[in-house]
């Protein structure tokens, strides 16, 4: 299950980071904090993935970055989308609910198909 | 997020920090994170471990984030970059087309420059830098003794002496040759309709294989062919032209000389016999040579080797005066053993198809880089005027920021964007020129066929576009990023302190412009003298209003005197009937003409002397008819044959001024005999020296015998006439027709085209080079206008008080043209300078004229002066024309 867990957070973790900047700059801590409480606790975002995920997505210019001040008024490195980012932000999203759709139906099937349905 | 406070934008101060970056960015994490769990009750010492042991693996998080950190800020630069110079590349179209005339100007000079470089380095790079159109062309030798006085006959080898070389040699894959006494035209093509001339060349059997040439189809020849098959291989061109490119002729047999041949493969497109081995000939076909044909004939292959890989040329020598001594020149004479020796020097045979063309090449490459170099300063000096004129825009820039760098960057850009699109359109030129010149027919330059612009040449054109730019780009840049802005921008005229100081640069500019131009127009007038000299060299022969035909022939019968019979009654009847055309002066019939191919036979000597053994000449031999010499316009001292030297009479000879010089010096030769062996030859004649091989060097020995009793091994008529050639042409070919049904359709060629032919080499490089200095002195002129011009309206205030105060238009027009003069002068003096050690260098590409002609250098000299007064007489005019109350108010 741990295992599972993280393959699936590992094709997940960038759209999450994006969804999280869509409302505005954010620096990584913040980023963790929203992922985990959106949703419900349950995705707990191991600071050693969210860093790395963060500067390839800076590198791939998915992200800009820019050094500015915190809440707590200590400086910090904030991310924002690029419209690049924003772009492909859109795009995940859209896949991810198509998969999710597909994926429900089959686990929401209730009986087996017809057989010359299927083949 | 709140900004950076002021204070701390400086900590990336000396550049990016990846490193630091990543530290600093979790070391942020880690504080917030220990703060929260304070904040939820924490002990901060215990939540300071919680944060970090819940972030884990703290290093290799910072060296993956360093890693890419580098990677993000090499890609941000980068992009910087791309995006400074595309904003660099619309600013310079934007500025550009504000000023068309500018833009126009320079690039078309730039074309013409780039366009002549593209070209020239084509054609130097396909003769002088690309290998032989051959497979490890590198192995290829060509081997010939050293360069003597008797012609083919001594630069060939005997059938026996080919063998013996061939299998005592041990550092060649395979030797091969040719028969090097082939004529143009010399077989005819019949079996289909009109019997059509066509050239072969006879090679013997391995002659493709060692050469590395595979056919296009069918086979090559093979030993069996050589040993008298009647078989033949086409050239692409003739297979393509005259059997309409049938994809099976291989098999078929065609029709030679009424003899069927078979044809037993077309050769590939890519192989061009003329272009490597005979310059500017036309080959249709090849036949094998069968060497035990050829024993008796002495002299008659030229040899080719290819070295074992690895030998090299100077080993391949040692191996030839090895074996040089064990030669005959014919078996069965002992007493020719070691003929040869000496005289069996391999050399690279790209050395040989070159030869003295090197040179020129090199020359030609100089005199076109000097194009370049002059346009180059020529558009520095306009950019200069320019930047001048825009030393305010620049001045705004720098104030506003811009580091000079990114002006000098921005200027550089300009220039590239000038050399891209002018070298474009040179490139453009460039392909017209080489699609002119690969069709130069009459051109007789070696591997002209194959020219053509390839990708070296593209990446010529791109090195010197980008030079270009660099050299004419720098300087102003340079000079505009170093100006004082605050002196500029103060100053309220458009620059007038940069413009002092710029205009000094810029008539050093036009002084070495004028310079370079001076070494071409010598370079040039050098050239054109050698070339007119040669075309006053007396050639022993009139050239002009004679034309000549190859006349077929069928002299075949059972013995000698027969033989002899008939062929002076068909030779008597093509005289009488051609001689009496109307327009026709003379006619006459030779079995080699000058300028072309030629033999030797033995070594008369002159009866009752005794010289020294080898230093009596072979003299080349001529087997004419009476009335060749009148037809040919050769002086002659003595009689010409008759029809009476018949082949029972006493034998006659005619020789030429040399060969009477060294037989019986300071004595009349007319009435003297010469001995051939046992045969006394009767001296009847002596005729002018005749240039035998080319016409820049001079004439050896030669011997001419009467086809009444000797044998010619061909047949030229020679006519000389009132007419153009050419009005004779059908006439003559209508008459050959009537007495000889087989007679093809040869060419009737003018002598004078023939010498042409012969000097094209020297024509084209004289008419190149000349261009080039036409072009250059055109450059001289507008950077001389440009200078003047510009300074001209710089000094309007000044001619204008000048002139309120009483000068007169006369004088300053006269201190104007005084300015261009002495310009134009120290140009000129630096020019005569340089081109003194240039005419030096190039001393031997010319003829019979001396570097330090004066005339040229004098013609030279008025040339660049009239031209610079016609440069400097507009801004003259147009300062004499100032109006002082104007040019006051104005400033």
């Amino acid at each position: 299950m741990d295992s599972a867990r993280l393959e699936f957070l590992r094709g997940t973790l960038d759209v999450l980071i994006l969804k999280a900047l869509m409302w505005g700059a954010l620096h990584g801590y913040a980023i963790t904090n929203f992922i985990r409480r959106q949703s419900g606790d349950t995705l707990l975002v191991e600071e050693g993935t969210l860093y790395p995920a963060l500067w390839r997505l800076e590198n791939k210019g998915l992200l800009e970055a820019e050094w500015g001040l915190s809440e707590n008024n200590r400086k910090a490195k904030f991310y924002r989308l690029t419209p690049e980012g924003r772009r492909r932000l859109r795009h995940e999203v859209k896949a991810w609910e198509a998969y999710a759709t597909a994926v429900g139906k089959v686990l929401g099937a209730t009986r087996l198909p017809v057989a010359e349905e299927i083949g | 997020m709140t900004p950076v406070p002021f204070w701390r934008r400086y900590t990336r101060f000396f550049g990016p920090d990846p490193a630091a970056d990543v530290k600093d960015e979790l070391r942020f994490h880690l504080e917030t994170k220990t703060d929260d769990l304070v904040r939820q009750g924490w002990d901060p010492k215990a939540a300071r471990e919680e944060a970090e042991r819940q972030f884990g693996d703290l290093r290799s998080v910072q060296r993956i984030g360093q890693r890419i950190g580098e990677k993000t800020e090499r890609r941000r630069r980068f992009a910087d970059y791309w995006t400074d110079l595309l904003q660099d590349v619309r600013y310079t179209f934007r500025t550009l087309s504000r000023d068309p005339g500018f833009a126009v100007v320079s690039i078309l000079i730039l074309a013409l420059a780039i366009g002549a470089n593209i070209a020239v380095f084509s054609v130097v790079n396909t003769l002088l830098l690309r290998p032989l159109p051959f497979p490890n062309s590198q192995e290829l030798v060509w081997i010939a003794p050293p360069p003597s006085g008797c012609g083919w006959s001594c630069a060939t080898y005997s059938a026996d002496a080919y063998e013996e070389f061939r299998d005592q040699s041990r550092v060649y894959q395979g030797v091969t040759g040719y028969e090097a006494f082939t004529i143009a035209d010399n077989f005819r093509l019949t079996g289909r309709g009109q019997p059509e001339s066509a050239t072969a060349i006879m090679v013997i059997g391995n002659f493709f294989q060692v050469l590395g040439v595979q056919p296009a189809m069918g086979r090559l020849f093979t030993d069996d062919d050589a040993r008298g098959k009647d078989v033949a291989l086409l050239a692409n061109a003739y297979w393509r032209h005259q059997f309409d490119a049938d994809p099976a002729i291989v098999g078929k047999a065609i029709e030679l000389n009424g003899t069927p041949v078979t044809v037993v493969g077309v050769l590939p497109a890519s192989f061009d016999y003329g272009a490597v081995f005979s310059p500017g000939a036309k080959v249709d076909l090849f036949v094998p040579l069968n060497l035990d044909h050829e024993r008796t004939w002495g002299n008659i292959v030229t040899l080719i080797g290819r070295l074992k890989p690895g030998v090299t040329v100077a080993q391949a020598l040692d191996d030839a005066n090895r074996v040089a001594p064990n030669i005959y020149f014919s078996v069965k004479y002992p007493e020719t053993l070691g003929r040869y020796k000496g005289s069996l020097v391999p050399v690279p045979l790209k050395n040989y198809v070159i030869g003295k063309l090197r040179r020129s090449l090199i020359a030609l490459w100089f005199a076109v880089g000097t194009i370049l170099l002059i346009a180059g300063v020529n558009l520095s000096n306009l950019l200069l005027a320019r930047a001048a004129a825009r030393a305010k825009e620049f001045a705004v820039r720098g104030a506003l920021g811009a580091s000079r760098g990114r002006i000098v960057r921005q200027l550089l850009m300009e220039s590239l964007v000038l050399s891209s699109v002018g070298a474009a359109f040179g490139l453009g030129l460039a392909l017209m020129l080489i699609a002119g010149l690969a069709h130069q027919g009459s051109l007789a330059l070696p591997l002209l066929s194959t020219l053509r612009i390839d990708g070296q040449a593209l990446g010529w054109t791109v090195l010197i576009a980008v030079l270009t730019a660099m050299i004419f780009g720098l300087l102003p840049g340079l000079r505009m990023a170093s100006g004082n802005l605050q002196a500029v921008l103060k100053d309220s005229s458009s620059g007038a302190g940069l413009g002092r100081k710029h205009e000094r640069i810029r008539a050093g500019l036009v002084i070495s412009e004028i310079a370079l131009a001076c070494v071409l127009l010598v370079s040039a007038g050098l050239l054109l003298r050698s070339f007119l000299k040669v075309l006053d060299v007396d050639l022993g022969f009139q050239p002009d209003r004679a034309a000549s035909i190859r006349v077929a022939y069928d002299d075949s019968a059972p013995s000698d005197d027969a033989r002899v019979a008939k062929r002076t009654v068909i030779f008597q009847e093509i005289l009488e009937r051609v001689g009496a055309l109307p327009g026709v002066e003379a006619a006459g019939i030779a079995d080699f003409l000058p300028l072309g191919p030629n033999r030797e036979w033995d070594t008369p000597e002159p009866q009752g002397k005794t010289f020294a053994p080898g230093t009596l000449p072979d003299p080349l031999v001529y087997v004419v008819t009476p009335g060749f010499v009148r037809a040919m316009g050769i002086r002659l001292h003595g009689r010409d044959f008759t029809w009476a030297d018949g082949p029972h009479s006493e034998r006659v000879v005619m020789i030429n001024a040399s060969a009477a010089r060294v037989y019986w010096p300071g004595e009349d030769a007319e009435g003297k005999i010469l001995m051939r062996g046992k045969e006394e030859d009767h001296v009847v004649g002596v005729v002018d020296d005749v240039h035998e091989e080319n016409v820049e060097s001079g004439a050896g020995s030669q011997i001419y015998y009467p086809t009444t009793q000797q044998g010619p091994d061909d047949a030229q008529l020679v006519v000389r006439t009132s007419l153009p050639p050419a009005a004779l042409a059908a006439s003559v070919l209508h008459a050959l027709r009537e007495l000889n049904s087989n007679q093809p359709a040869a060419e009737f060629r003018p002598i004078r085209a023939i010498v042409d032919r012969a000097v094209s080499p020297r024509r084209f490089f004289m008419l190149l080079v000349a261009a080039f200095a036409g072009l250059g002195l055109l450059l001289a002129t507008l950077g001389i206008y440009g200078v003047i011009s510009y300074s001209v309206t710089r000094q309007t205030p000044e001619i204008g008080i000048r002139m309120a105060l009483g000068a007169s238009t006369g004088r300053v027009q006269r201190q104007v043209l005084g300015s261009t003069l002495r310009l134009a002068g120290a140009g000129l003096a630096v020019g005569t300078l340089l081109a003194f050690v240039v005419a030096k260098v190039i001393a031997s590409l010319l003829f019979a004229t001396s570097p330090w002609d004066l005339p040229t250098y004098l013609g030279m000299a008025v040339a660049l002066l009239l031209v610079a007064v016609a440069s400097g007489y507009i801004p003259a005019r147009r300062a004499s024309g100032i109006n002082p109350m104007e040019a006051l108010r104005n400033n």
